[in-house]
């Protein structure tokens, strides 16, 4: 941190006393903030992590109120930042219309599709992903009923729960996939209380593995189950430290990997549809340490297994977001 | 008799208020190793010496305008309606529902439907407060703040289940259709060789908001309405005793003020976003208060406060996006000017008289 705030000292410094047009890349979070133990600070994960290897700096600016996404997209992109990184579908109807005013300019958005010559639209395959961890969340299962408790009620999330309950149907087809979505409002990302409840629930009904896709409110989820003595599966980052031994794996979503790519390309980055998915790294599960003891050699093999027919197009995990249905799963 | 001359309670108390919360926030500044004086330039830099500063600075101010218009009416009736930003969701619902199901040919009359929507929606919404505080006695500080929870809920309610399109991630509407788009600056200022604006949500609302500065002022100090508001506000027993309706005052004071508050739906809603968003109002209904009882309740003095707001929301964001000053010290930074102009006012008014009476002393 004391290096990132001395960077960012310096480049505040220049601002003010020059107005220099500095071709550096520029960071927008989303109004959750950018230490929200999930996408946003994978975001920023991605972008500290190209600063410290390359010793350059980046603008990054927390969003406080829904004005503010326009005019941080055209006060950068005045400014000469480039490229400009945003996280979060809600940038998707203000870029498409900010993006043709500066064609010099390269945007990077992640989680939506804005179709637009400068803008580079990073999408992720989380039905794969979610798919593996189903798998293995199905071999975990003694009681044959595994649980998926998502955030907020939007296609994005039941896209995560349906891979998850086709990977789990693909392992044992009688096994029950339990699903709660936490709320309807933003409010549901952060809600660790309330994911403590509904993992409650979800035990009660005999789910022994539970997934959580909720953003901040899956701190709740993995707590509770660790605390019951289940097992959990983590999302977007690794979260497997955060209860050794409690946590069967996490889906990763290496929005690091988007953020860092991004950065790295600079001025000449790609624009276009970037599908992140199993095939090129960008989505994967987690093992390490601590959860090595989880995941047997037998389960290892059958996920890897999976893994490479998905990366090779043998094997298709249907896309809720597609045609809004999913066969394996009723919300 | 006045302890001191009236400019010195319209200028001199918020003036000192302002410059000490500006010493604090400069401590503050200086606390993190920022330096003070660059940030502030950089606020007025970004805020009042571009016209894109400008249009987002009274952008912001349009909605404390409305919601400062909004405080001041009710507590000209002795009411706080700490309700502003719940009148306000309501508000952009109504402004939503008539442009969404009504096809407008042009968007003055779109404009003028809205308003109207936007009016009657904030009204209803304060209805039932006033009902319960004129009927029944339930304080109307108590009923209007729960008021703003249930807006909330409701909005949310309406907007994930009954007005988001098929699929859609946010909850919001879909956008309204194109005739209904108010011109911003921009369209308005800008001629073919210089554009004026660039980008920023300013829009014709401005106007509405200014106007409705001029009509409130004429309806508390021009006609029976606002004198019978007034002496309400004064004195309860007194105006009972003219032949004032406790009831009928409580109850119409705070359908205008609930109005006033809609209103300012139309500058976020129809104006900036042009579909509805869940937070849509961005805490204006609370900012709203700090406005007017720094504006002294009286429309003119409720203009310049919503513009230094304004001033403060602009600027906050241009701190923001470029120095290191984290968002949450920006808040603080606001609070304090805040906190020193509408709860503070005492500390400053107090020894400001004192200082009056012993000038008039020596002069006698």
């Amino acid at each position: 941190m004391t290096f990132m705030h001395k960077v960012l000292a310096t480049t505040a410094a220049m601002a003010l006393s020059a107005g220099a047009a500095l071709a550096e890349p520029a960071l927008i979070f989303d109004l959750g903030g950018k230490f929200d133990k999930s996408f946003n600070e994978a975001a920023f994960a991605g972008a500290q992590r190209w600063a410290e290897e390359t010793g350059k700096s980046f603008r990054e600016i927390e969003l406080q109120s829904e004005a503010q996404r326009e005019q941080a997209l055209r006060r950068f992109a005045e400014n000469g930042n480039n490229p400009i990184v945003m996280t979060g579908f809600a940038f998707g109807n203000v870029l498409s219309e900010v993006a043709p005013d500066y064609p010099e300019t390269k945007f990077a958005i992640i989680d939506m599709v804005v179709d637009e010559p400068n803008v580079r639209s990073v999408v992720f395959n989380e039905h794969e992903g979610s798919y593996l961890v189903g798998m293995m969340a199905a071999m975990a299962s003694d009681s044959g009923t595994v649980g998926f408790i998502g955030g907020m009620d939007i296609p994005l999330i039941r896209k995560f729960a349906c891979g998850y309950a086709q990977g789990a149907k693909a392992v044992n087809g009688d096994i029950t996939v339990l699903s709660n979505m936490t709320g309807t409002t933003p409010a549901a990302w952060n809600d660790p209380v309330k994911g403590s409840e509904l993992t409650k629930a979800q035990i009660s009904q005999g789910a022994d593995v539970i997934y959580a896709a909720a953003g901040g409110t899956g701190v709740g989820v993995l707590q509770t189950a660790a605390d019951e003595g289940i097992l959990s599966v983590g999302v977007d980052s690794n979260q497997n430290y955060m209860h050794p031994g409690k946590v069967l794996t996490s889906m990763l979503k290496r929005v690091d990997n988007a953020v860092y790519d991004a950065m790295t390309q600079g001025e000449a980055l790609e624009t276009g549809i970037n599908v992140m998915g199993v095939g090129n790294g960008g989505i994967d599960y987690a093992l390490d340490e601590h959860n090595e003891a989880l995941v047997g050699e037998a389960m290892k093999t059958a996920v890897d297994e999976a893994k490479g027919k998905i990366a090779s197009g043998e094997l298709t995990v249907h896309d809720y977001t597609s045609d809004d249905s999913c066969p394996d799963l009723n919300f | 008799m006045d302890r001191m001359p009236h400019w010195a309670d319209a200028v001199l108390v918020p003036l000192i208020s302002l410059i000490l919360a500006a010493i604090l926030s400069a401590l503050v500044i200086i606390g993190i190793g920022e330096d003070p004086v660059a940030a502030f330039n950089l606020m007025v830099e970004g805020a009042l010496m571009r016209s894109a500063g400008w249009g987002y600075t009274l952008y912001y101010a349009t909605n404390f305008m409305f919601t400062g218009l909004a405080v001041a009416v009710a507590f000209h009736a002795r009411m706080f309606n700490i309700g502003g930003e719940g009148q306000a969701t309501l508000g952009g619902l109504g402004v939503a529902l008539v442009l969404l199901y009504i096809p407008w040919p042009h968007w003055s009359l779109a404009l003028l439907a809205a308003t109207l929507g936007a009016a009657a929606f904030g009204a209803i919404w304060a209805f039932i407060p006033a009902y319960l505080q004129a009927k029944r006695g339930s304080h109307i500080v108590i009923t209007t703040i729960m008021f703003n929870f249930i807006a909330a809920a409701f909005l949310n309610y309406v907007l994930v289940n009954l007005l988001r399109p098929q699929g859609a991630m946010d909850p919001a509407t879909e956008k309204f259709p194109e005739a209904t788009h108010l011109p911003t600056f921009r369209d308005m200022f800008s001629s073919a060789e210089t554009i004026m604006f660039r980008g920023a949500p300013a829009n014709v609302t401005f106007f509405l908001a200014v106007i409705a500065c001029l009509v409130v002022w004429l309806l508390l100090w021009r006609t029976r309405l606002g004198y019978e508001i007034r002496a309400f506000g004064h004195s309860e027993s007194a105006a009972k005793y003219a032949g004032i309706s406790p009831v009928r005052i409580t109850v119409i004071a705070m359908l205008i003020s609930g109005a006033l508050a809609g209103m300012m739906a139309l500058n976020t809603t129809q104006g900036e976003s042009e579909r509805l968003i869940l937070n849509a109002t961005e805490g204006a209904g609370f900012i709203g208060i700090a406005v007017a009882l720094m504006g002294r309740s009286h429309p003119f003095g409720v203009f310049l406060a919503a513009i230094l707001f304004g001033f403060l929301f602009q600027g906050g964001a241009e701190l923001a996006l470029w120095t290191n000053i984290p968002r949450e010290l920006i808040v603080v930074i606001q609070a304090l000017v805040i906190l020193f102009t509408g709860a503070l006012d005492n500390m400053v008014r107090m020894p400001l008289e004192r200082v009056f009476l012993a000038l008039r002393r020596k002069e006698g």
